[in-house]
Parts: C-alpha cells; structure tokens; sequence
C-alpha cells in the first residue's frame, strides 16, 4: 500500500481496468510484492487464520440467521430446528460456534505473540491499539452470540453481564433498563442482541482493514525487533509468506475440525441445552472460556462498581501498552528478565482462566486476587521499570546477519 | 535459530508449571465433591463413543420401547416427530413402521372449516404429543415439578470430571457424560443414609445433585417386554433409554463422524502437500 505499484498487468482486460481503478495494483502491492520480514517464525502465521475465521464466521452466521427465529419462545426451538430439520444445520451451527472458540484461540496467541516481540513498540503503536479494539469488539460480538440459542447459560450470562452496569452510581440501573429495553432481561434484550451481534462483525471487518493498513505502512516486525534495512532483509509476501500461511492455516483447521466434529459440545456448557428459565438459576453461572481471567478478575475485587472497574481496566490497560513498555529493545530474545516476567503473565492469564471457571470461595478468590495483582503489576510496575534497569543483549545488526549468523 | 528453541523450551515450561499449578491446586477442591455429594456415574461401552461411533439400531429400538411405554407417560419428547424414527443413522424402523407408532397416537389438530378442534390419527410428520396439555398440568400432576422434556436431555446432562480428566476428554473424545450419567441414574435409587433429611415426595438418589430426586424409581425388572429377547433387568433398559435419548438429542451423530473423518483426512493430505511446497519455496532462503 505504500509507494508507488511495480504491478504490470498483461492481461487487456486489467490493463482497462487498471486505467480506471487499480485494484490490481493495490492487491498486488499488498498480497503479492509486499516486502515481509525473512525471519518471520509460525507464530506470524495468526494474523492470516484470524482473517480465515472471521470469514468463516460471518459465512457460516449468515445462513444460521436465515434459519434462526430472535424470540424468547422461538429462539431455542429454532436452533433445534437448525440442528435436526435444516439440511447440514448441524455443521453450520457447531462450526459457528467452535469457530467463535478457535477465534479466540487465535486472537490469544497473536496478541501473545506481539507482547513477547514487542510488536506494539513505535511505530505500531496505532496498528496495536487497532487490534485491541478489535478485540473488545470480538468479546462484544462473542457474548451476545452466546445469548442467541436461549438456553439457561445464555439468559443467565446475559442477566450477569448487563446487571454489571447496574454498578455504574446514580444511573446504573436507569442504563441497564435502557439496555434491557425493559424490567428484566426479555424479548427486547433478544432482539437488539441479534440485531448487534449480526453488526459487529462487520465492523470488525472494517477496523480489520485498518489494522491491515496500519501494518502494511510500518510494516510487520520480526523475531529479532530489528527494521529491514535492505532488501536482504525482506522476501516478498507471496510465494514465501502465503505458503507459510496457508501451510499453518491447514494445521489450525485440523484442530477446528477435531472440535467440530468430534466433540463438538466440549467447549460449551450442558445447561445451555436447558431453555431459558428466569425462575430458575444455574448452580454455577460461567461464561466461555474465553472470557474467565476477566470473570476471574471481576471476582476477585469484593466490591462490585471495583470489580467493574478491574475488569474494563484489565482490557483497557493493553491499549497504554507501547507507553507502559519503556524498554528501546522490542523483542524478548535479548530481553532476558523481560522473558521471564512475560511467561509468568502467560501463567497468570491461564491461572485466572481456571480461577474464573470455579466458584468464587475460599481459596479460589485468595489465589484471584494474588493472580490479579500480578496481572496489573505486570502493566503498572515491572514493565516500566524494566526499560530502566534491564541489561539487553546485543541486537544484530540486521535481520539477515541473525540469520546467516544463526547458520554459521 | 537457537533462540527460537529456546522459545519451544519455554513453552513446555511453561505447559509443565501450568500443569503443576493446576493439580496442586486439586487441593483446593478436594471437599468440592463433599458440597454436592453427587457421586460420580460408572463409564459405560458405548457404540457411538469414539471417531468411529454409530448407533445400534437393536439399542434404540429398545430404547424407544422403554421411552413409550414408561418414560412417555410424564415426559414429552417435543422436538422429535415420527418420521425421525425411519431417519437414515436413527434406529432403523421402516417409514411403514414408523407411520406405525405415529398411527398409535391421537394427535389433537384444528380448527377445522367448522371451527372445532378435533383429534385425529398421527401422521409421519407429528411430533410426539405432550403427556399434559401444558406445564401447569405436568406441575399439578407431579408434586410441583414438571418433568422435563427429554428431546435433548443427553446434552443438557453432565457431570463435573475435574482436573485432569477435562484436558483429557478432549483426545480421547469422551463425550458420553450425558447418557453415563442418565443411565446410572435410573437405577441408581437406595434408602436414604442415616440422618439424611428427605423432603417429603422425594425419593434418595445417589447419582442427582442434592439426591432427592422428585421422580420415583421409574424402572422395575421385566417392565417392558424386548422384541429381540433381550433380558429386561432394569441395567439393561436403562443403558438401552439412555442410548435413544442420546440419539433424539444428536440424531446426526452418526453423519457427523462419519463426514469428520472425511474431513481429517482431507486436511492432513492437504497440511502434508502445503508442508512440501514451503519447504521447496523457502529451499533458497534459508
């Protein structure tokens, strides 16, 4: 996207066309040309499964809606229509709904993958916010997918979620009437819920194409946190890149389609199953497993409007994350104490995942709230104070001396 | 090179300190069985567990006896109709057979050209009738709790397996908890221990959450009589009623797998080829 196209078309058709809007040019200076670190190791390959499963799951939503009934005494007898009368409803349904689980599988590993090489440090800083945002836009769309079958883990999620603005002082409960477009969660809340959940993606396409943007004028990063300097440094997207892509995509579709199709029912809850019941409450009222180090970190805080306010924070803090980080060297292979201190965050992260998954007694809230603290302290006091008294090691000079230098 | 090695190192480090973090913690939930004293249901053989699974037909046709000749008097089956029973991957009646069972069945339909509702045959296309005419009858009949409605029981069923059962089950495909459970259930009625307090209607079972289950022991030896000879010990109907609900609750099971191992094989051909290809695009890079 940036400079001027080296694309010359052939054909008499694309060179009219070309003339008139060249498309050609920017596709091909985008996927084809585009110049891409040599370095770049599997954990790059996210972004394109990312691109591969946001597709997938607005194709396999769109049908689902037209099958799909937003009504209170319809929605949970629609899906069952989906799963046993509509012709492969079956597939749609739980690849939708393994593919929101593999999304966020992905997007974890990715967004992992630009803490542990410094992707966010200057000049990402822009393409890294982009991605937080899509992220919450994700969680946003993921929460009230999850609303839409109507089963008792949907009306309950959905009472707990939206009952947290009930926090918010003076007009909280005056906002989540607004929101529930009544008295309790009912039809209303249905309905804007489907309404939303069939918009989000969309934008999310959209902020995806920024974020695309964003990365195609800094270009990507690389293991090393070292700029191309030369063209040494560089291979163009395609052949290299897209094979790469579409070898590691084939490998993440298999363990999609292991979900799929043989245990389709793993990831989610029994008692959505059950219809929704406003008379009736779940023992246990959990979300996805996406979402339970921020349930976990909910919580952990005894007060509720704190506990809202640490779980928007836990989100919000990734977007300060190029200024909390003060270190000059991105990636962590010269950041010694910096690589330890990331995999105690991983840790953590799966540690509160777990603590979210269980009740919130005992023990289990004594070890959130430890694993709270760390996740914030990571943020708020190691980062900071990394950049200031971590000894780096030596960067290399260029990408390709860490390569041939790696060979030697 | 080296450093990337040094990433995959961390990485298992990191698998492995998750791991002893996790069952450390076991600990923590040791009384957790205690607070539901729930006790966990014995696995079962089942022909639809695993990569390969397909339903016995002989199992759901039993299975579908005991549903109608006990089950059926206080539990509906709303979302399955009778055409579902001659349904490739079901259990196996002919659409004759089928059309059969439906003929049994007085389905209430109307109005008609004179406005009066009337009741008719059932036809291949019903869905099976509700034993009440609506949930306040079921509740009144039943002691205040309306039997559910068994169409998806099978999923809506489980049980906790606890770490590191839970990691497991997802290679080794165990996705039974539904029908174990269900199946240990219905014979799973004793005396109440000493110093249990029962409330009144409510019969001790060792395998409900809290055990005092609103329905009576529903099965007793020889209640139904197999028209393939199969001893009817109350295990037995148990495991066959619990087999069908699985069935009604996933009746595309067996095309699911079937098309998933289709689908494996595809992608690791394809994954095996795009290997190849990156290997020969890169040869000169490296």
């Amino acid at each position: 996207m940036t400079g001027h196209s080296t694309y010359q078309p052939t054909n008499g058709f694309m060179k009219w066309l070309e003339r008139r809007l060249p498309i050609g040019g920017l596709v091909h200076s985008s996927f084809v040309a585009y110049p891409t670190p040599r370095n770049l190791n599997y954990w790059w390959t996210f972004g394109g499964i990312l691109s591969f499963m946001l597709g997938v799951q607005i194709v396999t939503g769109i049908v689902l809606a037209m099958h799909y009934t937003p009504h209170v005494d319809l929605a949970f007898k629609s899906v069952e229509g989906i799963m046993r009368d509509v012709n492969y409803g079956w597939l749609l349904r739980y690849v939708h709904a393994n593919g929101a689980a593999m999304f966020f599988l992905a997007v974890y590993v990715h967004i992992f993958r630009g803490m542990y090489y410094g992707s966010y440090k200057e000049p990402r800083e822009v393409l890294w916010i982009l991605g937080v945002i899509i992220y919450l836009l994700m969680m946003a769309t993921g929460f009230m997918g999850y609303v839409l079958p109507w089963g008792q883990m949907s009306f309950w999620a959905a009472t707990v979620i939206t009952n947290l603005f009930s926090a918010i002082p003076g007009v909280g409960d005056l906002i989540v009437t607004w929101l529930w477009g009544g008295y309790s969660v009912g039809n209303p809340t249905l309905n804007r819920f489907f309404s939303l959940h069939y918009l989000l993606p969309f934008v999310i396409a959209g902020v995806v194409v920024l974020h695309v943007w964003a990365l195609h004028v800094a270009g990507q990063n690389n293991p090393t946190g070292v700029e191309p300097k030369s063209d040494q440094d560089t291979v163009p997207f395609t052949p290299y890149a897209t094979v790469k892509d579409g070898f590691m995509m084939a490998c993440f579709c298999i363990v999609f389609a292991w979900f799929v199709f043989y245990v389709p029912n793993y990831l989610g809850h029994a008692d959505n199953y059950i219809p929704a019941n406003p008379a009736v409450t779940p023992a246990h009222i959990v979300p996805e497993w996406y979402y339970l180090p921020f349930y976990a970190i909910l919580r952990a805080i005894p007060d509720k409007l704190l506990g809202v306010c640490a779980l928007i924070g836990s989100i919000a803090i990734l977007a300060f994350l190029p200024w909390l980080d003060t270190s000059k060297v991105k990636s962590a292979r010269y950041r010694p104490l910096y690589r330890q201190f990331f995999w105690l965050f991983v840790i953590t992260c799966i540690g509160l995942g777990w603590l979210g998954s269980k009740p919130a007694e005992g023990l289990y809230v004594i070890a959130a709230r430890l694993l709270t603290v760390y996740y914030f302290g990571y943020f708020i006091v190691v980062l900071p104070l990394l950049g200031i008294f971590e000894k780096t090691k030596p960067l290399p000079n260029s990408i390709s001396e860490s390569v041939l230098g790696a060979k030697a | 090179m080296t450093n990337d090695r040094t990433m995959y190192r961390n990485l298992l480090t990191l698998v492995a300190a998750g791991s002893m973090l996790v069952l450390s913690s076991s600990a923590f939930s040791a009384d957790e069985g205690g607070a539901h004293g729930a006790v966990q249901p014995p696995r079962q053989s089942w022909s639809f567990a695993g990569p390969f699974g397909k339903y016995d037909e002989a199992q759901l046709q039993r299975g579908f006896k005991v549903y109608k000749e006990v089950c059926s008097a206080c539990h509906s089956l709303d979302y399955l109709s009778f055409r579902n029973l001659s349904e490739a991957g079901g259990p196996g009646f002919s659409a004759a057979q089928a059309a059969q069972v439906a003929k049994e069945y007085k389905i209430k339909d109307g109005p008609n050209d004179s406005g009066e509702m009337f009741e008719r045959e059932g036809r291949l296309a019903d869905h099976f009738p509700s034993p009440f005419p609506n949930e306040q009858a079921a509740r009144a009949a039943n002691g205040g709790a309306a039997p559910p409605d068994l169409s998806v029981i099978a999923k809506a069923r489980t049980y906790e397996r606890g770490f590191p059962w839970f990691v497991f089950d997802i290679f080794t495909q165990y996705q039974e908890q539904g029908p174990d459970y269900i199946a240990a259930l219905l014979h799973g009625y004793e005396d109440a221990p000493k110093g249990f307090q029962l409330p009144p209607g409510a019969h001790y079972n060792k395998y409900f959450p809290g055990h005092a289950l609103g329905m009576p022991p529903p099965l007793s030896k020889d209640q139904v009589t197999f028209d393939d000879g199969t001893p009817a010990t109350v295990e037995q109907m148990a495991k066959d009623v619990a087999a069908f609900l699985m069935w009604t609750a996933e009746p595309h099971m067996t095309a699911r797998k079937r098309i998933g191992f289709q689908v494996m094989i595809f992608l690791i051909v394809l994954s095996g080829l795009l290997y190849f290809t990156k290997k020969k695009v890169w040869a000169s890079v490296h």
